[in-house]
């Protein structure tokens, strides 16, 4: 060590100006202990925050759920048995580095299609269920996400079962063109059978929730019901921006903006899902004094 | 020349040559006559040679002509007494859908499909064939309606895509898309659709869910526009050209995917070419199609649309998975 090298004066490492925390640093607590909500900015305990079923406890924000998160919180503890968990997308377009994205997903994600899908119970309600899971390739819907809905809507009718769907997706996956688009047709003649059968089919939409299949199951539910402040939309909002060039209200195509224009049944927060979806489901079956 | 396409220049150039030389002998007393017809057998070679190795993007192209034939184009040569009926009894006359009730060699059908305008007057009233979701609640009641007098119907698809637009998302795009998708399915008479141009995702669909679904030779069909991949895969619209290739938009490509039951050839050229014969090559696979599908029972028929659309998709079964339990 040379001699100057002592001198703070030229110590390389010294900052000359004082630095101002970007925007991402601000919002960016390391993962852990605590959450700050991306909403209200406020701290709280990761702990009382997963308790409170990722819904900030400030200011009612509702966080992303992974599919496991999501079976946890809804579905009676023991109870969920997965089906059809071992399919897995092929490259039908011979589609650059798709295999490879897929891979990556699944490493990162643990999951092995953007959907899961399963027998369980809801306050002792059987129901078929599925769980769309935008950790994976965003929820978008190919091959096996469209056959896998698809699947789950048969065995609710096999079972005489309510279907129940959590949506999130970016739409259709286009790594698998058309075959992706038709799976919004796969997934829709099978709920119209299921239907036709007398099925209840409850679809309730989370963020976000676009593209094809927002044009697709997620808008069929007997119910249709969203999360507080979901994206929920058919175009995206630059593309919309682009074509008619004039400003967008705040609040364009959030679950909010739908139930004023009147596409939902209702706007359920995250901590009364399931009291109120097991009001939906007992509804749904024969009983009471007047019974026909 | 209207609607001449890059990919077919050295066509049109020798064309030309040969109508000059053509015209140069008459004013001389020069005998070209050997020279010409050696021309003319070039011509037909080229032309051949051409329009035998046609690449998707040029598909595209022709898919996308202004003066490509559209739906009311062909109802006017296919059939008899079409009386279009309009609106959606609810909100508004979308005039990107046209649709209504005529004969088809004497059958009486329901006539339901996208509509380009011509000029551009024409396209601002009919928003470039782009419907709002009053346009599919026209065509899904023009449906219904076809369903209860047990009339077929037959569809056709010509769309950028549904209209991407602020007061569409408000009266719910999404939703009369996939109500159409739905209520499609159950339909208890014959569902014949037919691509003619562009078949554009979602709001190509709409009118999509069919028994039969054909394609034109040069239409396109995808879940995306060439375009829109090119900018999210290389992010940049420039690279359509390589996404109109890698995205299998074409009919050999989607017939080859099982996505459609088959492909309707085209003239040499493109349909615009001409409308009449394109036309004649229609009604003869919708007198076939018609016919099959007639034999079929109301059930049999929501069965094999069921069926139709139930095996689309491609997966394997992966043993080695643990789930998420």
């Amino acid at each position: 060590m040379a001699l100057k090298d002592l001198f703070t004066k030229n110590h390389p490492k010294k900052k000359k100006y004082a630095t101002i925390p970007t925007e991402t640093a601000k919002n960016d607590v390391p993962e852990g202990i605590m959450t700050k909500c991306p909403s209200c900015k406020k701290i709280m305990y990761t702990k009382e925050l997963t308790k409170n079923l990722k819904v900030c406890l400030h200011c009612g924000f509702h966080f992303q759920m992974n599919s496991r998160e999501r079976i946890d919180s809804f579905i009676d503890e023991g109870s969920f048995e997965e089906i059809n968990e071992n399919m897995m997308s092929k490259n039908p377009l011979n589609f650059p580095d798709y295999l490879e994205k897929l891979e990556k997903d699944r490493l990162k994600s643990n999951l092995n299609e953007a959907v899961v899908t399963g027998i369980g119970s809801v306050n002792g309600n059987k129901i078929v269920l599925a769980i769309m899971d935008a950790s994976f390739r965003m929820g978008s819907m190919g091959s096996v996400v469209g056959e896998k809905i698809t699947l789950a809507i048969e065995k609710a009718d096999e079972l005489s079962v309510p279907f129940i769907i959590f949506t999130a997706s970016g739409g259709a996956r286009m790594q698998e063109g058309a075959l992706s688009l038709m799976q919004m047709a796969k997934t829709s003649v099978a709920l119209k059978r299921f239907s036709e059968h007398g099925g209840l089919y409850i679809s309730i939409m989370t963020h976000p929730t676009t593209g094809g299949v927002s044009a697709s199951f997620a808008s069929l539910g007997d119910f249709n019901f969203a999360e507080p402040g979901a994206l929920i939309a058919f175009a995206g909002r630059r593309v919309i921006e682009q074509s008619i060039r004039e400003e967008l209200p705040e609040d364009f195509q959030t679950a909010e903006f739908l139930l004023k224009h009147g596409q939902l049944d209702a706007i359920i927060s995250r901590v009364d899902l399931v009291e109120k979806i097991t009001n939906i489901l007992e509804i749904h079956q024969p009983g009471g004094e007047l019974a026909w | 020349m209207v609607g001449e396409l890059e990919f077919e220049r050295p066509i049109t150039e020798l064309r030309k040559k040969i109508s000059e030389i053509k015209e140069f002998t008459k004013t001389t007393d020069v005998d070209l006559s050997s020279e010409i017809a050696k021309l003319e057998d070039r011509l037909e070679k080229l032309e051949n040679d051409i329009y035998a190795n046609i690449k998707p993007w040029d598909r595209v192209q022709i898919a996308r002509l202004p003066n490509r034939p559209t739906t009311l184009d062909y109802i006017s040569y296919l059939f008899e007494g079409f009386f279009e009926c309009h609106g959606d009894r609810t909100f508004a006359d979308d005039e990107a859908i046209v649709g209504g009730i005529a004969r088809f060699k004497g059958l009486p059908v329901t006539v339901i499909g996208h509509q380009r305008g011509k000029d551009t007057k024409e396209n601002i009233r009919r928003n470039f064939g782009m419907p709002h979701p009053e346009g599919y609640r026209k065509a899904l009641r023009l449906m219904k309606q076809a369903d209860k007098f047990n009339r077929p119907i037959i569809c056709f698809i010509d769309t950028k895509g549904a209209y991407p637009g602020k007061a569409a998302e408000e009266r719910g795009q999404s939703e009369a898309i996939a109500r159409n998708l739905l209520e499609m399915a159950g339909l208890r008479v014959p569902v014949i659709c037919i691509v003619i141009g562009e078949g554009g995702s979602g709001g190509a669909l709409a009118l999509g869910v069919g028994n039969r679904i054909y394609m034109l030779e040069n239409s396109t069909y995808s879940v995306i526009s060439p375009e829109g991949a090119a900018a999210i895969l290389w992010k940049d619209a420039a690279f359509a050209k390589n996404a109109a290739e890698t995205m299998k938009i074409t009919a050999p490509d989607l017939k080859e995917l099982g996505v459609i039951d088959g492909i309707i050839p085209e003239i040499k050229g493109g349909a615009h070419k001409d409308v009449k014969k394109q036309a004649e090559e229609i009604e003869k696979l919708l007198t076939t199609s018609l016919q099959q599908l007639l034999e079929l029972s109301k059930e049999e028929l929501v069965a094999d649309r069921y069926n139709r659309f139930r095996t689309i998709g491609e997966y394997s079964i992966m043993n080695d998975y643990i789930g998420v339990n």
